[in-house]
């Protein structure tokens, strides 16, 4: 293929050896250590105030070295982790089912569908263990039971109950006691907080991540920050489908300019599709909205049996619907893995038993729920998620089934990083989605919130100590030519940007490159509608740098400008996802390959061939990228066809 | 449906800012209020004029950065509802709607319907927290919470710091949001070592950020979008009257 060259395997990943359970203790104790005196003169910039980076950078400042916060809402606690509902996975067995960290291991590693590591997953169930201590310690109201202990329930991919919640609002509550720890650590002094401050820049001194260039996004001024390492804590890039259930700012900026710098990126085409979203009403849409997975506990799908059958749902009777999960996987029914899930709603769609107006649904019921529990108990559970969708919908889902469809929600891929959660650039992390590592070619739910509390709380501020432990490192100038030509690129980018004044809206072709993405790169990729893709997103972009109109200047704040320069990046980023897609030939969990299939239709991988994560390095824009393999090896389970019938 | 809007326009904090008229038609009653808003910038573009400046960001009710007046009501008529909730169905066609920024002393106006709510940030630093470094806490079930304690601490917790309570109230005051956290962390035990120092430590930040008292108008909770009872705020009252005792203080001075 002439899209990409492969280069040398990938060595070391820096996990250690041994009994898997005792390589996370191991790493820590051989780990370098920093003393309290050194800390404080040392200084960590930590980009994203999510889950991931509020934890790691509040944690970092108790530990006393000096930290550098930046995000580009108006306060770090609105991070799009804060959206997050369902839940918190971990290993704590309360419920005394047959759950165990090896358990959790187990689940995760299958659920990531055998294109994870080891290593890491384990560490991930290890550590979940002390979240729910450190979050409950915070004062996060978890649901509990009436004796005062804390409530857990299912969610996809696992036949435990090991969920932690907080009613729909897991995300907004897990992101408030972090972020009420960096405020504590802002108050104390040991935090600067930089909100409507964005990262278009990673600076690089002697092969060394030392600072970034950020825009003030109220006055515009561009400044260069150093620092003795840097932390990526800047989210997914799910956005690239312009329609997500992300926010409507988060961008791939900040890893998009570490990758043009050096850092790999791993698994781009690895991108979760959920299951249960409201779906798209119009053209006017801009973004989509999920219902939590929890919901699938209660509700059950289905479409009716026959095509086209235009009769409102409750006049259609029993024996003519089809409950095509519960019918197909027996055995997990309504919580089959969300891959699973989003395919099976898109094939009754192709067959054209899709329900609502554009026939792009299928029906999430709560009727046997209420009927078997009571409106009562299903509003306690749901009352916050049923609201929601009665006020975008204009329908009451205890009288009529909601009506749902998958959605871009989250993305696997991400910045390659090793065990210790370092990228292929020394001195710069990566956390939280922003990096690759946990979820394999599928997130499980309930997981994201665990891997990034996981990495900010407890992975990084232990891995970060052993690369400063060789600091503090020399004081870099803002005159250093790395430095100078670090920030020009981005005063030049943004000149660039105004000066097209053409005659078409960034959100124009954001939505335009969405669509792409979304028919070609989304649920069902084959090779012929990938290459495709790859000179529409090419021409498109040539389009865009002739075409675009951003209004005003660079001088205040300007809304279009920062989308304009997350638009650009996106579009480097999509030619990734696609080559990244193509150049996998086979399905593997979120990534469906319509040339790889068992004849029922399931996603069949191809071990022999691609149990190995894909992690590039870029070489130019138009350039061909180069494959770096990372031989994935199974020493504690065994990859198997996955199976949840 | 066709629609008038009268846009609070402001170059920047130093400009006075005024009100200007736009036409927008064909507006869809499925589209949300913020992506009528997308309709109109998309137009204002191509024609050669500055978008209007507006904060938002998850657009499904929770990040809190949307706020808008709506009309004079803060997120809108519905009630229960974010401005990125608010739907057009709730509008009829050929309405005039009034379209302005939150207004209040503690939140200077940025640029059009841009805020600067930093004063929020400011409160929960001075005490909106409970202290556990990373690594210092017992396990979690060695603290059960009775479940009426829990559920009503999750009830205050549902606060989404958008600062509606503020800009609806005629004192400008941010007591409701205030008392959100203090009622939350007080009903929990994890919360008790630092009760009376955090309620003086946020009620003093309070007020230095420019935020006015409370009168017990109850604007702030009617137009709450996630429900903050207005009995957060005597919760409130009465940690602060004990705070101060326990000081030595006189309350109120």
């Amino acid at each position: 293929m002439d899209l990409f060259i492969e280069g040398d395997p990938i060595a070391d990943t820096k996990a250690p050896e041994g009994p898997i359970e005792t390589r996370w203790d191991r790493r820590r104790f051989e780990a370098k250590l920093v003393n309290p005196a050194n800390r404080r003169k040392m200084t960590v910039i930590v980009v994203g105030t999510g889950l991931a980076g509020g934890s790691a950078a509040a944690t970092l400042a108790e530990q006393g070295y000096q930290v550098k916060s930046y995000c580009y809402q108006d306060s770090p606690r609105r991070a799009h982790s804060i959206a997050a509902q369902g839940g918190i996975n971990a290993a704590k067995n309360y419920r005394n089912d047959g759950d165990s960290v090896h358990r959790l291991f187990y689940d995760t590693v299958k659920g990531g569908d055998f294109r994870s590591r080891e290593s890491n997953v384990h560490r991930l169930a290890e550590v979940s263990v002390n979240i729910i201590d450190q979050c409950v310690a915070q004062g996060v109201p978890f649901a509990r039971e009436y004796g005062g202990l804390l409530d857990t329930r299912s969610f996809g991919g696992a036949q435990v109950q090991r969920t932690f919640y907080a009613r729909g609002q897991t995300g907004q509550q897990l992101l408030l006691g972090a972020y009420q720890a960096l405020e504590r650590q802002i108050g104390l002094g040991n935090v600067e907080m930089n909100a409507r401050h964005e990262m278009l820049e990673l600076i690089i001194v002697d092969g060394k991540a030392r600072g970034i260039v950020v825009r003030d996004l109220v006055t515009g001024e561009i400044t260069t920050e150093m620092a003795d390492a840097v932390v990526l804590a800047s989210g997914g890039y799910g956005n690239v489908f312009y329609l997500s259930t992300n926010a409507k700012g988060c961008n791939v900026t900040a890893t998009w300019r570490a990758h043009r710098k050096g850092a790999y990126f791993a698994n781009p085409c690895y991108t979760q599709i959920h299951p249960t979203c409201i779906p798209v009403s119009g053209d006017h849409q801009s973004k989509l909205t999920l219902m939590s997975e929890s919901l699938r506990n209660d509700g059950r799908v289905w479409v009716p049996k026959a095509k086209g059958d235009d009769r409102a749902p409750r006049d259609i009777p029993e024996d003519e619907r089809d409950y095509y999960l519960e019918r197909i996987y027996p055995s997990f029914g309504n919580l089959v893995p969300r891959d699973i899930a989003s395919r099976a709603a898109k094939n009754v769609c192709d067959e054209g038993r899709g329900v609502g107006p554009t026939k792009l649904g299928v029906y999430l019921d709560f009727a046997d729920a209420i009927n078997r529990l009571g409106r009562k108990a299903i509003e306690a559970k749901y009352g916050n998620l049923f609201e929601m969708y009665e006020r975008i919908t204009g329908e009451d889902p205890y009288e009529v089934p909601m009506r749902i469809y998958p959605a871009v929600h989250y993305t696997m891929g991400g910045l390659w990083v090793d065990y210790d959660l370092q990228s292929t650039i020394p001195g710069l992390f990566v956390i939280g989605e922003a990096n690759f590592s946990d979820h394999g070619a599928n997130r499980l739910g309930a997981s994201a919130l665990m891997q990034g509390l996981a990495d900010g709380y407890f992975v990084l501020p232990s891995t970060i100590a052993n690369y400063l432990a060789s600091g503090p490192f020399d004081k870099v100038e803002a005159s250093h030519p790395a430095v100078v030509e670090a920030r020009a690129d981005v005063e030049d980018r943004i000149q660039r940007l105004l000066a097209v004044d053409g005659d078409r809206t960034v959100d124009s072709f954001h939505r335009e490159l969405g669509q792409i993405m979304w028919e070609h790169c989304g649920m069902e990729r084959s090779e012929a509608g990938l290459r495709k893709a790859i000179d529409e997103i090419r021409a498109l972009r040539e389009q865009f740098w002739q075409r675009v109109r951003v209004p005003g200047d660079g001088e205040g704040l300007n809304q279009s400008l920062e989308k304009a320069g997350r638009v650009a990046d996106f579009f480097e980023l999509a030619e990734l996802m696609c080559i990244d897609a193509l150049h996998r030939g086979e399905s593997c969990g979120g990534h469906f390959r319509a040339e790889h299939q068992t004849p029922d239709g399931e996603a069949q991988r191809d071990d022999e061939h691609f149990a190995y994560v894909a992690a590039w390095e870029y070489t130019g824009t138009g350039e061909p990228s180069v494959l770096h393999k990372e031989d994935l090896k199974f020493e504690y389970v065994h990859p198997t066809q996955r199976s949840y019938k | 449906m066709n629609l008038t809007l009268r846009i609070w326009r402001q170059k920047g904090p130093e400009d006075k800012g005024r009100m200007v008229t736009y036409q927008v038609d064909d507006v869809s009653p499925d589209m949300s209020f913020l992506e009528m808003l997308d309709v109109l910038n998309e137009r204002l573009i191509l024609a050669g004029e500055e978008p209007v400046a507006f904060d938002h960001d998850c657009r499904e009710g929770i990040c809190g950065m949307c706020g808008l007046m709506i009309n004079g009501d803060a997120h809108g008529p519905q009630r229960g509802t974010t401005a990125c909730q608010l739907h057009m169905r709730q509008f009829s066609d050929g309405e005039t709607i009034d379209i302005e920024p939150w207004r209040a002393r503690a939140f200077p106006v940025i640029k059009d319907l841009v805020v600067n709510r930093n004063a929020f940030d400011k409160i929960i630093a001075a005490g909106g927290y409970i202290t556990a470094p990373t690594g210092s806490a017992p396990e979690a079930h060695s603290t059960p919470v009775a479940k009426a304690n829990a559920d009503a601490a999750f009830e205050s917790a549902a606060c989404i710091g958008c600062g509606a309570c503020v800009a609806a109230c005629p004192n400008g005051s941010g007591m409701l949001f205030t008392a959100a956290k203090v009622t939350q962390l007080s009903l929990l035990p994890q919360g008790q070592p630092e009760r009376y120092t955090r309620v003086i430590g946020m009620v003093d930040a309070h007020d230095e950020a420019g935020f006015g008292g409370c009168t017990n108008a109850g604007e702030c909770t009617v137009v709450c979008p996630k429900g903050i009872p207005l009995n957060t705020i005597g919760r409130l009252n009465r940690d602060y009257l004990a705070a101060t005792a326990k000081r030595g203080d006189t309350p109120g001075t």
